[in-house]
């Protein structure tokens, strides 16, 4: 039964792919053609860009369709567009060079070429092989003698049916067909996805290309992140050795003044043993900011949602935090994570003047999306120095990136997401 | 009074045993994790639990929720909960059950013995104990908005001691003035916030509190 309903199915987007990749191939390639002419003219730098989006959507759908239908799965070749296009005409030429420069764009239209010949030629076996055994039915049945008494000789396959036992050989040919269907129907619809992919799915070279892009990249964060996290052991330092030791060493001399003063001036002793303990305390208190910073505590006992939670509580403006997270991420995307929290925050109250600001966390699709959004007056920048741009190197890092909307006059929306699995 | 107390660490776990002892408290069980303190808790049934909200095997917040959930269990359950650090949050999720008889104070509260001894002893006796940066943290919230930012900075000083859970008398020693004036102060403040007046020292509180952290 499924067997069946599976043919059916594969007839049925077979029907669909031979009608598409005539229409669609055919318009599209014979577009692309002209407005690639036309570039020449001038008018085709206007068209080009366009036609040829329309040209990957096209591809795109036919190469989703291949993974969802045939389990095909076809990656996409195409090259980043960089994300600093100029607007206006000179964009336009831009775009369009860069377009053309792509090899993924010759061999889409390659396969424009290829599929509404050998590809439509392939994919129209599945419709007919159900549809044609139908006809051989129909014929037995008796609409053969009309159409022979009309005169018109009827061929059924390799069939010439000019009487009832032809007609009854026609029939059995079908039903011999409508077999193969259930065997191969399936495999007919692959089989035109399998031959997408040979143009559709990246070169060697492109792959070669691309992961050297990515190497680019993963070296630069990786220079990065060894280079914050060296600042960072270098503040601590600090921080520990004008901090915490000096508040030690003076509790220590104190301590020694005490067992001094002691007998001979008790009152003194007294007065010293309170400034000690205030050193201690004061000693805690710096440690406790500087553990805040380096891992906050609320993070490693909570997770993130009741870490950030936390720290909107400790905003000075109403802060509304949404999380959805059903489970906890890895502990050094947390930590990141938060952290960018708290500087988009801070950024939030401090710059933006902001009176109302809205959290959202949230994990799909292998990805931690966060949002924070402020009713400030906007105008950030993600330039070079300041805290936004660290936050992005460090979320680099993860392979996460970061945005900022901020129109001058407000609101700012900086959004966060970094791919990651919850646990 | 009987005292179940829960600290991993054993230099502080000690230290706070000693102190206790030095001030006539009863100690039912000093543990070091979370499941030993569930079992002291439901077993033992001290008058007063001190507890460190951090504690093995998980080194979460386990102390908190095993303190969380004996006062499920037995509501009203004094537990007075320790911390490196001090998060509105969980003083939020203390003080949710309206009972009272919570503390929630940093870890170096115990360097001052006296303060300490009676934080313990106010939480026993169904009080509360907040910590001043808890309640610096609240308050802060609220430096212009009204009626909070039309309170004289006396009557600020008086809320904020009065907020920690401290009683008419310990604010007026506090403060060096009688405890009259104090009194007049607290009635100034209800009625400038809108809260209806108690006698109940406990109720006040968590009157207080809850208004310090409506609206976030």
């Amino acid at each position: 039964m499924t067997r069946l309903r599976n043919t059916l199915i594969a007839g049925t987007r077979g029907l669909y792919l031979a009608i598409v990749s005539l229409a669609g191939s055919i318009t599209l390639f014979v577009f692309s053609v002209l407005s690639i002419a036309f570039i020449l003219l001038g008018i085709g730098v206007l068209t080009t860009p366009a036609v040829l989006t329309a040209v990957r959507k096209y591809a795109n759908l036919r190469r989703v369709q291949a993974g969802e239908w045939s389990d095909v799965h076809i990656p996409v070749p195409y090259r980043k567009r960089p994300a600093d296009l100029r607007s206006g005409v000179t964009g336009q030429v831009e775009r369009c060079s860069l377009l053309l420069k792509d090899p993924a764009t010759w061999r889409d239209l390659q396969w424009l070429l290829v599929d509404m010949t050998a590809g439509f030629v392939v994919v129209i076996f599945a419709p007919a092989l159900v549809l044609y055994p139908v006809y051989g039915w129909v014929l037995a049945l008796g609409v053969w003698k009309p159409i022979y008494n009309a005169g018109g000789g009827e061929w059924y396959g390799f069939i010439h049916v000019n009487s009832q036992m032809a007609a009854n050989g026609a029939a059995a040919l079908g039903t011999a067909l409508a077999v193969l269907a259930l065997f191969v129907n399936p495999a007919v619809v692959r089989g035109h996805f399998l031959l997408a992919r040979t143009l559709l799915a990246p070169t060697a070279s492109m792959r070669e290309r691309a992961l050297a892009q990515r190497v680019d990249r993963l070296e630069e964060t990786r220079y990065d992140a060894v280079d914050t996290s060296a600042a960072e052991l270098r503040r601590i330092e600090r921080d520990l050795h004008d901090g915490a030791q000096a508040r030690l060493v003076a509790m220590g001399m104190d301590l020694g003044t005490i067992e001094a003063l002691v007998e001979k001036d008790p009152a003194k002793a007294k007065e010293m043993i309170a400034k000690a303990r205030q050193n201690s305390g004061e000693a805690l208190t710096e440690l406790r900011d500087l553990v805040r910073g380096i891992h906050p505590p609320v993070l490693a006992e909570r997770g993130l949602g009741d870490a950030v939670k936390a720290l909107a509580l400790r905003l000075p403006v109403p802060t509304e935090v949404d999380v959805d997270l059903p489970g906890r991420a890895e502990e050094p995307v947390e930590a990141a994570a938060y952290f960018a929290v708290s500087e988009a925050l801070t950024n939030a109250v401090k710059y933006a003047e902001a009176d109302r600001v809205w959290v959202d966390v949230h994990h799909e699709q292998g990805m931690l999306r966060i949002a924070v959004t402020d009713n400030g007056k906007g105008g950030a920048v993600l330039g070079a120095g300041s805290g936004l741009s660290g936050i992005e190197r460090r979320l680099g890092t993860f392979d996460g990136v970061l945005a900022v909307s901020s129109p001058v006059g407000g609101p700012t929306m900086v959004t966060m997401e970094i791919p990651c699995e919850l646990s | 009074m009987r005292v179940v107390l829960a600290e991993d660490l054993f230099l502080l776990r000690d230290g706070l045993v000693r102190m206790l002892e030095a001030f006539d408290f009863e100690i039912a069980a000093a543990v070091e994790t979370g499941p030993e303190l569930t079992k002291a808790l439901t077993e033992l049934r001290p008058d007063v639990a001190v507890v460190d909200v951090r504690l093995p095997p998980s080194h979460t917040d386990e102390g908190l929720q095993c303190a969380l959930a004996a006062r499920r269990a037995r509501p009203g359950l004094p537990v007075l909960v320790l911390s490196q650090h001090v998060e509105q949050l969980y003083a939020r999720e203390l003080l949710a059950d309206g009972n009272g008889g919570v503390g929630y104070l940093l870890k170096d509260r115990v360097f001052d013995a006296e303060q300490f001894i009676d934080a313990v002893r106010r939480v026993a006796a169904g009080g509360t104990a907040m910590d001043p940066t808890v309640i610096q943290q609240l308050l802060s919230r609220h430096t212009t908005d009204e009626p909070l930012g039309a309170l004289t900075p006396r009557e600020r000083e008086v809320l904020e001691l009065m907020a920690q859970g401290r009683s008419n008398a310990a604010i007026a020693a506090q403060l060096v003035v009688t405890e009259r004036a104090i009194a007049k102060h607290t009635s100034n403040i209800f009625a400038k916030l809108g809260l209806p007046v108690s006698d109940d020292d406990n109720r006040r509180v968590l009157a207080v509190l809850a208004y310090l952290d409506q609206g976030h």
